[in-house]
């Protein structure tokens, strides 16, 4: 034993000091969601459509012309629409830090009006102050949502120093974290953890499964994600979110920190 | 069918074909069936005679009327795949010892079966919960306060869900049975449908930590059903993505092993060298699991590695290679694997170990050399063997890959091929091909059929978790609670890719 108590002072700190100072998300190099810009798109085009296998992208008539949707809430971050863009009004971008309190937010929109800011409803803050205790249930997933969920509590991310916990009970729980596309079987177990919470209690939509199915969506045995299944407080896409936007979901939650994305577009 | 052998057989020669091969040394891999038309029903079973010698692929047409028979008692390795045949495509096995439903949920029903033709692609399952079956206990436990645990789908921690059924008198387990299917969520019929190169999309998303050698096997059923051979450069860098997937994988095997013995610092020190290789691996190529690079045909893009990439690898193989020593050393930690859930060489092949779990049984076979693929046949590639088969064993093997993946990737840096990374794959019509990879896991196979116009008919899956979770409730049996969790960590399990 006394070798891993010398190794381990030996070490040091590996946290990063991310998001209270310092830039280091540790995300150097992943490639998120891509960003639009409608106006290069060519007439006719459909090719990021026939790309997209989640129906994140889709060509819809509007009038005479057509246009095109884009709802981020469907997108895994392939970057097939980009690589298939002939005029390249599609872009690959570092955005993945997508979590957003309202479904709407992730479907992106021709004119982006000012909004009124939003207060967040549920006074998160007020009840819990800064802390959550957090309970995961997969609902179905390929299990790169709990790989990355698993990182959180490794010494690069150290979710603890945040106050942010995972507990065991659902008894205990502030938030129920759901990932996977609610299969048939999984929806029973899921209802009944989130029951079994005492209020109140928040939900997160996790990855784009958990969101809108993503790519296991349908069929005979896979879901459509939380929607139309439990109260969603934070939907957060990614295929799966990596454990620097998990990290800035839960603080969405707590109010610790701001949506960087609002209608479809990243906000800087 | 492309990429292997073929051998067209009749139902009732099944038997004696499997016996046969069987005693000539040789091993069956997976079994699955499909509808190449309306009304007709074929079975494949794809076999290996021998190391270095190709996959032979057994066709049996499944009789209009009546049943097949259950290879079952001959290989009991294809008892799961049976009973997976008659979940997904409604076909029934005379003689199964075990005719219950796998990989559909005790209690759900549909009106066809979800794979069998005219199955409609929207009709979601019905599921009526049914209580528990559990066996009756006889002498000398019956009477005896027997307690009964059943232990999820909901478990503490981050974990997959799955239910594992235990049945244990004070600290002895007497019964164990996990119920892994809760997270099915049909991937196969997925496929159906799809272009083939948006399959690959769907295959990096089987198993999340295995999303390379899923997406590796994939492409290249796609590639020998076209025909299509990928360049140098797009091969060798596929290889180099699947090793530093091995090593993310691997590093955190260690450190969640070391979760479940309590060494605290060494689980620490596990997760962030896994942490380090993620985050190498999404400067090489954008995404923390080598995700959106692969394609039939060879990659999507080609890759130039960061400038001081190679530096850091290197850095972190030293770091893993102390790590290890440390590991290896700490009697705390190997009183507690030593002897902890062995694992019978002949329990490993007759129920389908595969992977660094048969490896540590003395089986010695690794993929990447017996029926080398992607251009490993030219790599100075090394298998650790184990004999003992407990969970030490299996760790030994591990911490062997390790260091031979960080050789393996200095190897492929140090002399990248330049040139195209991508050849045309066009779809051959009713094109049909096999694909295999060696992934951390163990071996990962795809069988690919295509349409009249060259979209994908059939797509079965094949992962390393559905074999070794087959044999895993076998180490469990007879052994004690304080021991399952490190017993279930040190096979290195994943319930996604064994679900699908």
């Amino acid at each position: 034993m006394p070798q891993w108590t010398l190794f381990g002072l030996h070490q040091g700190s590996a946290s990063t000091r991310w998001p209270a100072a310092g830039a280091d998300a540790g995300q150097a190099g992943v490639l998120g969601m891509p960003r639009l810009d409608a106006r290069r798109c060519q007439a006719g085009c459909s090719d990021c459509a026939d790309a997209c296998i989640t129906r994140a992208i889709r060509i819809e008539p509007e009038g005479a012309a057509v246009r095109v949707a884009l709802d981020y809430g469907r997108c895994v971050a392939c970057q097939l629409c980009v690589e298939v863009c002939p005029s390249g009004a599609l872009q690959t971008s570092p955005d993945w830090a997508l979590a957003v309190r309202e479904r709407d937010d992730l479907v992106w929109r021709e004119a982006l009006a000012s909004a009124p800011a939003r207060e967040l409803a549920s006074g998160v803050r007020r009840v819990f102050g800064r802390s959550l205790h957090v309970r995961h249930v997969d609902a179905g997933s390929c299990n790169g949502c709990e790989s990355e969920l698993q990182a959180l509590n490794n010494p690069f991310y150290n979710l603890h120093r945040l106050g942010i916990f995972f507990t065991p009970s659902p008894r205990f729980a502030d938030l129920l974290l759901v990932t996977g596309t609610v299969t048939y079987a999984m929806r029973e177990p899921l209802l009944a953890t989130y029951d079994a919470m005492p209020e109140p209690r928040w939900v997160m939509a996790s990855g784009t499964c958990a969101v809108c199915g993503g790519v296991a969506e349908g069929g005979y045995a896979g879901g459509h994600g939380l929607d139309g299944v439990l109260p969603v407080d934070v939907w957060l896409p990614g295929c799966p979110p990596n454990p620097a936007a998990l990290i800035h979901a839960l603080l969405l939650l707590v109010e610790r920190a701001a949506p960087t994305f609002s209608r479809g577009r990243h906000v800087d | 069918m492309n990429g292997c052998e073929s051998r067209t057989l009749a139902a009732a020669g099944l038997v004696d074909a499997c016996t046969e091969l069987l005693g000539q040394g040789g091993r069956m891999q997976f079994a699955y069936a499909w509808f190449p038309e309306p009304g007709l029903a074929e079975l494949r079973y794809v076999t290996a005679p021998a190391a270095r010698r190709p996959f032979v692929a057994w066709k049996v047409q499944a009789p209009p009327a009546g049943e097949v028979p259950s290879l079952a008692h001959v290989s009991p390795l294809l008892g799961w795949y049976e009973r997976e045949i008659t979940d997904l495509c409604g076909l029934h096995f005379a003689g199964h010892p075990e005719p219950d439903p796998l990989v559909l949920h005790d209690g759900a029903s549909a009106a066809r079966a979800p794979l069998s033709p005219g199955h409609d692609a929207d009709a979601a399952l019905c599921l009526q919960a049914r209580p528990l079956r559990l066996p009756e206990l006889r002498t000398p436990h019956a009477g005896r306060e027997v307690q009964l645990l059943p232990f999820g789908p909901v478990r503490g921690d981050v974990l997959e869900s799955a239910q594992f059924v235990f049945m244990y008198l004070g600290e002895a387990i007497i019964w164990y049975q996990p119920r892994l299917f809760f997270k099915h969520r049909g991937m196969e019929r997925r496929f159906q449908g799809l272009r083939a190169d948006l399959g690959c999309l769907l295959a990096e998303r089987v198993s999340g930590v295995g999303s390379v050698c899923h997406a590796l096997a994939y492409c290249q059923a796609v590639e020998a059903a076209c025909g299509c051979v990928p360049p140098p450069r797009a091969l060798a860098l596929r290889m180099l993505l699947a090793e530093l997937e091995r090593l993310y994988n691997h590093l955190h095997y260690l450190g969640h092993l070391c979760h479940t013995t309590t060494l605290k610092v060494g689980e620490a020190e596990g997760k962030l060298l896994e942490e380090r290789m993620k985050q190498l691996l999404a400067r090489l190529c954008g995404s923390r699991f080598g995700r959106g690079l692969l394609t039939p045909g060879g990659l999507r893009r080609d890759l130039a590695v960061p400038a001081g990439w190679a530096a850091q690898l290197e850095s972190l193989c030293g770091q893993a290679g102390r790590y290890g020593d440390m590991l290896e050393a700490t009697q705390s930690h190997l009183d507690r694997l030593q002897t902890t859930g062995h694992l019978d060489r002949r329990v490993a092949f007759d129920q389908g170990a595969t992977g660094p779990v048969e490896r540590a049984s003395a089986i010695d076979r690794d993929l990447r050399r017996d029926h080398a693929y992607a251009g490993y046949a030219a790599l100075p590639l090394v298998v650790p063997v184990r004999e003992a088969g407990d969970a030490h064993a299996r760790v030994q093997v591990r911490l062997g890959e390790i260091e031979a993946s960080f050789a393996l990737a200095r190897h492929l840096l140090d002399a990248l091929p330049a040139g195209a990374w991508r050849a045309p794959c066009t779809p051959v019509p009713e094109g049909e091909g096999l694909g295999w990879a060696e992934g951390p896991r163990g071996s990962v196979f795809y069988a690919v059929h295509l349409d009249a116009q060259g979209r994908l008919a059939r797509v079965k899956v094949k992962s390393p978790s559905f074999s070794n979770w087959r044999v895993f409730p076998s180490t469990v049996h007879d052994s004690n609670m304080m021991d399952y969790a490190i017993n279930e960590a040190s096979f290195g399990l994943s319930i996604a890719g064994c679900a699908r």
